[in-house]
């Protein structure tokens, strides 16, 4: 895959400040780190992501069923899809005590279920305050990438735009990556025995267009672009929207502080990152390897020594 | 703003806001269906006490229709577990090799070393078949990476393998006594790094049975190794060269217990799926038979069939407890309280 740098002019490059992953990945010069921004509120659950994905990087089928949640046949991220639609149907019944139907558990105030304002909630002359969350969800492109250090043959690699890629040509199929991701994004393809994901649409970007999923967004609730770019406009955007009295607005994934030094693809949220499957607090597992292996080189020593002992022990007479 | 009802509520935002309590009470109930995207009631509760029931579920955790966060492994059962077995009692088999070849103990240290070959050759056997694509087993050797303790055990492999070779080979034919030594010594340094650097593949992931294991594993997986090599020994020498063996397995038997209790008490109520379930089954019968065969090897002197049966009970716990371990990670990979439950107390602790 060509490291060198690309001739199109895609944005300012990042502050020397900020932690650059992809320099640390041996890109000298490199474009800006591109990405995703995803903003959920304006998300129409229409599944053109879905769509435009699997038609440009001819990616299989991956079942035709019904799965009974909400407008969601494809349930989750995994190995043929790389672009997965959540649907969250919050219905808020009114507070009937010892009503039935599928509210919150007993004795829960009924509008427990709810705390957030969202841009769909339903009626308010009604007062029902019941809404229906969609969210693209995609593979995050971390600055702190878990699959990309786990990996063993050197099959997932850092492009000069930031993104994280499995290079079929390599990947042996021994699924490291698929436990080590914080997000559960990254899966096996049993016909094939390899492990794939997004690519950012590497092969688009280097041909200067934008990924396949922000193109198809009828709402663009799919914005790309360089990541800083993105991350200011996030940052106005859930201003905007937590001024406008929706509180329960957050993005997710936009700290470069976090536990995977921020994400290559992040999102604005409407709710907890867990009512998308989101994890609330990501860490990338390789932060604590040096503990680990620490650990190991005493076990290993401690597992000579023991060796060294028990022969010993005849000679010194002792009955352990 | 749409009118929610509960107005204090409606600025409740923010991480800091779910399950409130003193207690993991995400533990105490698995989102399902239906409770897709659905908080449970927010009551707050104060001053509960550890371990304390309570009537009514609180808001512990969320989830998306009950879907796993993570993705389960798909590492294969036997491969992988028996693996992490199998490199167990191959490397400390060559570090007991070692020691018995240094203090003259022939028919011990030529046992450990055929144990130590036969063993190392399943292994790289179950790994490759574990492989989706098993004819690019040859990629692990493309790059060297301390950042994947599977690129590092591959290395390990790569040199353990044909020295532990060389070593049984040696000791069997009785041929090249010096380049077998060699081989003998450098397979019983590399040994314990092959039985230990195992609980780091399992621990560097996002696994949450596991990744929190990270401590103790280590520990765990040595004592392990170290009661499997000396059960085998047991099992396979007469009792008057075994002794060697006997302290090596009693040493490595406490060990194992006690890097599990450890284990377990540190981790408190996430030590769950290593308590529960089939999990639970096998981490409570390694254990008995850890016990079992601890004490009938202190005791079975120079009675061959006892030192035997201890033997077996020691090799069996180890395997169990590998196998144990890894069902117990798939387990909390599973279920999506094991991954947002803690990560929702670790944002509460820090706000």
């Amino acid at each position: 895959m060509s490291t060198e740098p690309a001739q199109r002019d895609l944005g300012p490059a990042e502050p020397a400040a900020a932690f650059d992953p992809v320099a640390h990945a041996g890109h000298a010069s490199h474009p800006p780190r591109m990405g995703f921004f995803t903003d959920t509120s304006v998300c129409i659950g229409c599944k053109a992501c879905e769509v435009a994905c699997k038609e440009w990087n001819a990616v299989p089928e991956d079942g035709i069923e019904l799965s009974g949640m909400s407008y969601d046949n494809t349930v989750g991220l995994g190995a043929s899809t790389w672009r997965h639609v959540a649907f969250i149907e919050q219905i808020v019944r009114p507070a009937t005590p010892g009503g039935g139907g599928p509210g919150p558990a007993a004795g829960a105030p009924a509008v427990g279920g709810l705390s957030t304002g969202g841009l769909s909630t339903g009626d308010p002359a009604t007062g029902d305050a019941s809404r229906w969350l969609m969210s693209s969800d995609v593979c995050k492109h971390c600055t702190h990438a878990a699959c990309l250090d786990v990996c063993p043959t050197g099959a997932l690699m850092r492009t000069e735009f930031g993104s994280v890629v499995v290079q079929p040509d390599v990947c042996n199929g021994c699924g490291y990556c698929i436990p080590a991701c914080p997000f559960g994004v990254i899966d096996r393809r049993k016909e094939d025995g390899r492990a794939w994901k997004c690519t950012l649409c590497y092969d688009r970007l280097s041909g200067g267009l934008e990924p396949a999923c922000a193109k198809a967004c009828p709402t663009d609730s799919i914005q790309f672009g360089p990541l800083d770019e993105l991350r200011e406009r996030a940052a106005q955007r859930v201003g905007d929207l937590q001024d406008a009295g929706v509180a329960g607005a957050r993005l997710y994934g936009a700290d470069p502080d976090d536990g995977i030094g921020g994400a290559g693809a992040f999102f604005l949220l409407l709710d907890e990152p867990e009512v998308y499957g989101l994890p609330p607090d990501p860490v990338v597992t390789t932060r604590d390897l040096p503990r680990m292996w620490r650990h190991v080189a005493t076990a290993g020593a401690a597992l000579a020594a023991g060796a060294l002992v028990a022969a010993l022990g005849r000679r010194a007479g002792g009955q352990v | 703003m749409t009118s929610h009802g509960g107005d204090d509520q409606a600025k409740d935002v923010g991480p800091a806001d779910a399950g409130r309590s003193a207690q993991p009470g995400w533990l105490m109930r698995t989102g399902g269906p239906a409770d897709a995207g659905r908080r449970e009631g927010r009551g707050r509760r104060r001053g509960g006490q550890r371990g304390e029931q309570l009537m009514v579920p609180r808001a512990e955790f969320q989830s998306y229709y009950g879907r796993p966060v993570l993705k389960e492994p798909v590492w294969k059962t036997p491969d992988v577990p028996g693996y992490l077995f199998l490199g167990g009692l191959a490397g400390a088999s060559s570090a007991m090799a070692a020691s018995a070849h240094l203090a003259g103990n022939r028919e011990l240290s030529r046992m450990a070393k055929t144990a130590a070959l036969g063993a190392i050759s399943l292994s790289a056997a179950a790994l490759v078949h574990d492989l989706g694509r098993p004819a690019r087993f040859l990629n692990m050797l493309r790059v060297f990476k301390v950042t994947s303790p599977m690129s590092v055990g591959s290395w390990l492999l790569a040199a353990y393998g044909p020295v532990a070779g060389a070593a049984a080979a040696s000791a069997v034919t009785g041929r090249l006594p010096r380049a077998g030594a060699a081989a003998t010594a450098a397979a019983g340094v590399l040994g314990p790094a092959i039985a230990t650097y195992t609980a780091a593949l399992l621990a560097d992931t996002a696994v949450p049975a596991w990744h929190d294991a990270h401590r103790e594993m280590p520990y765990l997986f040595a004592g392990s190794a170290a009661s499997a090599a000396g059960g085998l020994a047991m099992l396979a020498v007469r009792p008057a060269h075994a002794g060697q063996a006997v302290r090596f397995a009693v040493l490595g038997a406490a060990v194992e217990l006690t890097a599990k209790s450890l284990l377990l008490r540190r981790l408190g109520p996430a030590a769950e799926p290593y308590q529960a379930g089939l999990p639970g089954k096998l981490m409570e019968t390694a254990e008995v038979l850890t016990a079992a065969g601890l004490a009938g090897a202190v005791l079975a002197g120079r009675n061959r069939a006892a030192a035997a049966v201890s033997g077996v009970a020691l090799l069996t716990a180890s395997a169990l407890t590998r196998f144990g371990i890894f069902e117990a990670g798939l387990a909390s990979a599973r279920d999506p309280k094991y991954t947002v439950g803690p990560q929702r107390e670790r944002l509460r602790q820090r706000s």
